[in-house]
């Protein structure tokens, strides 16, 4: 297997990554996913070695999608659920990451609600840091998850046109994934009602689009966001009817896109709200539970390659 | 009132006015089922062939009828005081043939079902054509942003709270944001609520004489500050109601300079009338906004005249007699307007303010284009909706014998000129002077 070359110490996200890290981390994750279909998925690359995976905020499918991957590569994983914990007691983040790294973890998986605070603890503590989602900044494994998906499908992302549709304004996944096609050579389209696309989006090298159909037209790829049931109550969006009449994906906004066209959603869904609830189900249109599967391999690359820069302790 | 369609009908020996193109010369227009056929200075110059009923226009004026972008029509929900029915036969006998009717009824419009019914329910009633607002906000609340896209669809021509500000400068903003998701206009009472709570007219010398709770004048300008500030945030189409001092035609004139897609409205009251109308607590002349101080009503002339008034609109807002017979506290704001629209703005003309197809333009193609109505010009194809009226024809205004249900005029009794002698609704005269 490829001898990891990567020259950071934490992935906190895609932005300043180059085209060959992320193709580096997608090859090596393109091996997982063998691995994990297989009986025996265990392999002892990181025995010894430790994970936490810190959730400021509740998670089902990140963490799970952790935990498999650090389990799967053979280290000790420990989840720790803060906002039950400590915040409650008044520790500060910074404490927190000073209290943890005296437990001398190898690797911790932060997810925070605030934009950039995995960074700060970043900066704070001994070991090797991946961002599981900080506020509404970066979320790396969701959109590096998404390029393999796309390049196992379409053999490439270079040359591709995306739409990525929704609540923009406050999505990570959305500023993760338009970094990462952007760097990969992918063509990149915004698609959300005015309320959900700040209007310098466009400084981030996406087409803004505030019609679903004109911004579907030609997109191999369209990436559906979740939007949040809190800014469905006139605040953003005057009601779900409105957003899923407009901004809904259904079979007649989908006919405007290629006909090969692939359906991502970085889930929970909402079915009826974002996307009709038969076509999320839609085996030939979408490819939904396979991101989740590439969410493990592409965790457990992630995990591989940042464990083995950290060498850990004194040895 | 309504009559069947005459096939074709020639109206000759008419002065032809179409301010969008600037026609203003004698002829003849011909129209064909509910669409203008023909129309210019030599058609019929060697008669009117056989077939065809004539309207011999005696030398008056032969326009476009009026779009007035600016009406309260209370139906549904309060009906004794206007309806579908009395606010149309207001408007025909006003020149009116197209008014585009607040959201302010019980129910408000805010849901497709009820813009429907009161489209429908005009149709049917085939006066004045009826274009409804919806409101920019459930229940014209202040909070929740309505359902603009599919109301747009079902008909809705823009978005306003209509007689309330939207208050909350982050929802404004995101309703002009949202609005320009879907291109659409957002349409604002552009008053500070905060100021004007309370306030009975106009801040000034009147209102300490009267004893009166006074609305700045300020809080007009202040108000138009802001959403200009947010307009440019969010780059969404704009437009005032009724602006009626200086200070804030001072704020729009710098706004379209900026380039801003911006325009406004105003209302005869505003440059026909000012604060002294209030005089014994007339609570006819109790008006949102308050008629203003006399330099301010001058500026709102000028402005009609510069065109920094795009569309001058009646601002009907009929209130019955248990609404007005009331210490003047307790008055409903608002005045009868269909029916003096188009006399009172004469009077920029009479006075020598602006040319008549100046007038005529704020009245006719200026606002069906802000509102992007196929509405108010002089067009082959395009519906025979006209007005044929007499412009020097002097006349008294007697609110009792309005064709309206309510008779609050702010101008009961004043001398006029300009009469209405026959209003075309898709080529069926739906009115003719007795």
């Amino acid at each position: 297997m490829t001898q990891s070359v990567f020259p950071h110490r934490h992935l906190l996200g895609i932005q300043g990554l180059t085209p060959q890290h992320i193709t580096m981390l997608l090859d090596l994750a393109d091996g997982y996913v063998e691995q994990n279909r297989a009986a025996d998925k265990k392999k002892a690359l990181l025995r010894g070695r430790t994970v936490i995976n810190l959730f400021y905020e509740s998670s089902t499918r990140t963490r799970t999608s952790f935990e498999l991957a650090g389990k799967r590569l053979g280290a000790d994983v420990i989840n720790m659920q803060v906002s039950a914990s400590s915040v409650n007691k008044g520790e500060t983040l910074i404490d927190t990451a000073m209290t943890l790294t005296a437990m001398h973890p190898d690797v911790l998986v932060v997810r925070h609600s605030d934009s950039g605070a995995v960074q700060l603890l970043s900066q704070k503590v001994d070991c090797a840091v991946i961002n599981a989602g900080d506020g509404s900044h970066e979320h790396p494994t969701q959109a590096l998850l998404d390029a393999l998906t796309i390049r196992r499908r379409k053999g490439r992302l270079s040359g591709l046109l995306v739409a990525i549709c929704g609540d923009v304004l406050h999505s990570r996944v959305a500023r993760s994934n338009i970094h990462l096609l952007n760097i990969m050579g992918a063509q990149v389209r915004v698609v959300a009602p005015r309320t959900l696309v700040p209007a310098t989006m466009s400084r981030l090298g996406v087409e803004v689009f505030h019609d679903m159909r004109e911004g579907l037209k030609g997109c191999d790829i369209i990436m559906m966001l979740r939007v949040q049931n809190e800014r469905m109550r006139g605040n953003f969006i005057p009601s779900i009817r409105e957003y899923f009449h407009f901004f809904g994906l259904d079979y007649e906004k989908l006919g405007q896109a290629k006909a090969d066209a692939l359906i991502m959603h970085p889930g929970p869904m909402n079915r009826g709200v974002e996307i009709d609830s038969d076509l999320a189900d839609d085996y030939e249109r979408s490819v939904i539970r396979e991101q989740v599967e590439m969410g493990v391999a592409v965790r457990m690359a992630c995990l591989e390659v940042l464990a083995r820069n950290y060498t850990g302790g004194t040895a | 009132m309504p009559q069947r369609t005459a096939a074709r009908v020639a109206y000759v020996n008419a002065r032809l006015l179409d301010p969008a193109s600037g026609l203003d010369a004698s002829g003849a227009l011909l129209t064909d089922g509910e669409a203008i056929a023909e129309f210019g200075p030599h058609l019929f110059a060697n008669g009117v062939p056989g077939g065809i009923e004539v309207v011999d226009c005696d030398g008056l004026c032969l326009a476009p009828g009026l779009v007035d972008m600016r009406v309260q029509l209370r139906e549904p929900g309060e009906e004794h005081k206007e309806t579908l029915k009395t606010g149309g036969e207001a408007a025909v006998a006003g020149g009116i043939t197209s008014m585009v009717c607040l959201p302010n009824t019980h129910p408000v419009i805010d849901d497709v079902a009820t813009l429907e019914f009161v489209a429908r329910r005009a149709r049917k009633i085939g006066l004045a054509k009826v274009y409804p607002y919806a409101a920019a906000t459930k229940g014209l609340a202040g909070k929740e942003l309505a359902e603009m896209g599919m109301l747009a669809e079902a008909g809705a021509l823009a978005f306003t709270d209509g007689t309330q500000a939207i208050r909350d400068a982050q929802v404004m903003r995101r309703a002009l944001a949202y609005a320009a998701t879907f291109g659409l206009l957002i349409v604002q009472h552009p008053e500070e609520p905060a100021l004007a709570e309370g306030g009975l007219m106009n801040e000034g010398e009147m209102a300490t004489r009267l004893g009166l709770a006074g609305i700045p004048a300020a809080a007009e300008a202040i108000l138009l500050e802001r959403d200009i500030r947010l307009v440019e945030l969010g780059g969404a189409r704009y437009h005032a109601a009724h602006v009626s001092t200086a200070a804030g035609l001072e704020v729009i004139r710098a706004a379209k300079k900026r380039g801003l897609a911006v325009t406004c409205d105003t209302a005869p009251p505003y440059f026909a009338l000012n604060e002294l109308a209030v005089g014994d607590y007339r609570t006819f002349a109790k008006l949102s906004p308050p008629l203003r101080s006399e330099t301010d009503r001058q500026a709102v002339a000028e402005a009609v005249a510069d065109g920094t008034v795009d569309a001058i609109a009646s601002d009907h807002a009929p209130q019955d007699q248990d609404s007005k017979r009331l210490p003047f506290a307790h008055a409903a704001f608002g005045g009868a307007g269909l029916e003096t629209l188009l006399a009172v703005s004469l009077e920029l003309h009479h006075n020598r303010r602006m040319s008549m197809l100046d007038v005529l333009r704020r009245l006719t193609c200026a606002p069906a284009d802000i509102l992007g109505l196929p509405a108010g010009r002089l067009q082959k194809g395009a519906a025979a909706d006209l007005v044929i009226f007499d412009p020097d024809r002097a006349w008294k205004v007697v609110a009792d014998a309005f064709y309206g249900k309510s008779k609050n005029s702010p101008f009961d009794g004043r001398p006029v000129q300009g009469v209405v002698m026959r209003t075309v609704v898709d080529g069926r005269t739906v009115y003719l002077h007795a």
